[in-house]
């Protein structure tokens, strides 16, 4: 994902709290591939969700976002969905690993439940923070440099991918 | 004793600080330092492992670092029952004669009681698992936690991890046991007081005089759940206990004592008193939706679920037939044992205790994950289910319309008893 796209107001989707990775990614559609999965997404507690979502949308939660397994499909669903980013309180510690390893930006922010469902917002991923339509500015916690990284990559595999190419290239030059 | 300076010039550390400053390759560590860790062993299954992993390891045209530390269980598709799960198991298989990996669990239980049960998870070690109830290794004092396939991905690469330095939260329990009241009640309650999140994905350390008590399977239950409490690893510091299962287990001989926490180190303390502890059971839809077993005396199930990584090993299933002895399952009940590994299952036959839970009516299901993660045979709608196992959101058995309350094995085995929840110290007096 590119930054700039952040700048661009969002539309808030509003979950409430202990959004689940069940609910992310159903076990059911679990052997299917992310494609499949991606329609089940939230289909318990928002079944209009997959359908109706845009690219570009963000997801505004409550406290422990992502709690339970260690399914990153729970990530790549709403990666797949085109969702910007997810802005909560707080989040289960694997779900926020597992997203910036897939390149999805989490927002820790403790003003997040202010939010409403259907509100335009802009991120500054920077500093970072949330301005809502209103001028409003919800303060984020800081995303260490090495995790921006990630995302600003599109996530781990393409970073490594880009390092084993420098990589190589780095051998190529060292023998010539 | 007497200090030297060296020994001066070092804090008193925890457990969790002192098993990463090992892994780091440091004397010792920070809380809140970010560390680079060399991975011991890496263990992942049928789902998140090599259906996910062999396309990103041949994208990058990498290979794996160490095949003597990956571990790779089938337990989530087997017993195969669809094209799809098929598909997904012949996927690993496959990987894995071609990886020539040494070691694989093919169908033999659950990942998170194989591979500690084969000498895989010794205390001072650093492991990773791609599954999220991987803390269960930190019973062996071992710091392990879960991550997801891309993350894995880079351990297959590289051999190593990142991780925060986490805060110790202490979970002291005082005073032992009573009858009828297990590891997973413990959990409960504790889920039940500092909620899904309390652990606030730091080290929690359970300890005290009925945590030391507690067999190693009990043990395994405490740290296994500590997914559900929201904490990134759950320890518990090897004692005669652990050396004595892992002995059995056919593990080198490791030096325990190096490891344990330092009298004085900061951490957040909590103390319990087990003597006082009542059964627990868990509503739907949360673990932490958790209450002693009287508020829901009474509650009809149709299903009574005695599975998982933390409710079907062996001293699950003794503690079941303890109930159930000499008795039939109420009419109308279903109750499903699907024992946590075949070692576990071999045992308890050889025992009589398979024999106990059949006479009473229960339906022997495979010994996988099963129900537990809504893979295998999903329950039905609309359904009430008591289970032994760690989660009861809503639709992880299967159905969003299914009421699921988990409970002990003991708790389980009185539900099926009466057909509905029922305090299982009435049952066992």
């Amino acid at each position: 994902m590119t930054t700039d796209i952040l700048h661009r107001p969002h539309r808030v989707w509003r979950l409430g709290a202990d959004i689940d990775t069940d609910a992310l990614a159903p076990g059911h559609a679990m052997k299917h591939g992310i494609d499949v999965i991606a329609k089940h997404c939230l289909e318990a507690i928002r079944p209009e969700f997959a359908s109706k979502v845009q690219p570009g949308d963000v997801i505004v939660a409550g406290p422990n976002f992502g709690i339970g397994s260690s399914r990153e499909q729970a990530v790549a669903v709403l990666v797949q969905l085109g969702v910007a980013a997810v802005i909560a309180p707080s989040y289960s510690g694997l779900y926020f690993r597992n997203a910036f390893n897939v390149g999805l930006l989490l927002l820790t922010c403790a003003e997040a439940e202010s939010l409403q469902d259907g509100e335009r917002i802009v991120l500054d991923t920077r500093t970072p923070a949330v301005r809502t339509a209103d001028a409003h500015t919800l303060a984020c916690e800081p995303v260490p440099g090495f995790l921006m990284e990630m995302v600003d990559a599109g996530g781990l595999l393409r970073l490594l991918r880009r390092r084993m190419a420098a990589k190589k290239e780095a051998d190529a030059q060292h023998w010539h | 004793m007497t200090f030297n300076a060296s020994d001066r010039a070092l804090a008193q550390q925890t457990l969790a600080q002192k098993l990463i400053a090992r892994a780091s390759g440091r004397a010792q560590v920070a809380v809140g330092e970010i560390v680079t860790c060399g991975v011991d062993m890496a263990m992942f299954h049928d789902s998140s492992g090599p259906r996910r992993l062999q396309p990103m390891l041949e994208e990058l045209g990498a290979q794996i670092w160490d095949r003597s530390r990956v571990v790779l269980v089938m337990d989530h598709y087997v017993p195969e029952r669809d094209d799809d799960s098929r598909r997904i198991v012949r996927i690993a298989r496959d990987w894995a004669r071609e990886q020539q990996l040494p070691h694989v669990y093919d169908s033999q239980g659950i990942c998170h009681v194989v591979v500690p049960q084969h000498g895989h998870i010794r205390p001072g070690m650093l492991c990773v698992g791609g599954d999220s109830h991987s803390p269960t290794g930190g019973a062996f004092g071992a710091y392990m936690f879960g991550i997801g396939s891309t993350e894995m991905l880079g351990v297959m690469v590289i051999g190593e991890i990142w991780l925060r330095v986490p805060e110790t939260i202490r979970m002291w329990w005082d005073g032992a046991l009573p009858a009828g009241v297990t590891a997973k009640d413990m959990m409960l309650h504790m889920i039940g007081r500092f909620g899904m999140n309390g652990g606030r994905y730091q080290a929690v350390e359970f300890a005290g005089p009925a945590v030391a008590a507690l067999s190693m399977q009990e043990r395994m239950t405490l740290s296994n759940m500590s997914a559900e409490l929201g904490a990134q690893a759950g320890l518990i510091a090897p004692d005669a206990t652990t050396a004595a299962f892992l002995a059995q287990a056919g593990a080198p001989p490791v030096d325990m004592a190096p490891w344990f926490t330092d009298e004085g180190a900061a951490l957040t303390h909590h103390r319990f008193d087990a003597a006082t502890l009542e059964p627990y059971v868990a509503a739907p839809h949360s673990p932490a939706n958790a209450h002693g077993v009287s508020r829901y005396l009474g509650t009809h199930v149709d299903v009574a679920y005695i599975g998982a990584c933390t409710g079907a090993k062996l001293d699950d299933l003794r503690a079941a037939a303890q109930v159930l002895r000499g008795h039939k399952v109420a009419a109308g009940i279903r109750l499903i044992v699907a024992p946590a590994s075949l070692h576990d299952q071999e045992r308890a036959r050889e025992e009589g205790v398979l024999q106990v839970l059949m006479d009473a009516g229960a339906e022997l299901f495979p010994t996988a994950c099963g129900a537990c993660s809504g893979y295998g045979d999903p329950m039905g709608d609309g359904i009430t289910v008591i289970s032994t196992t760690a989660r009861n959101f809503k639709g992880r058995m299967g159905s969003p319309t299914a009421q699921v309350y988990l409970g002990s094995p003991y708790t389980v085995a009185a539900a099926a008893l009466r057909g509905c929840v029922t305090d299982p110290r009435e049952v066992l007096a």
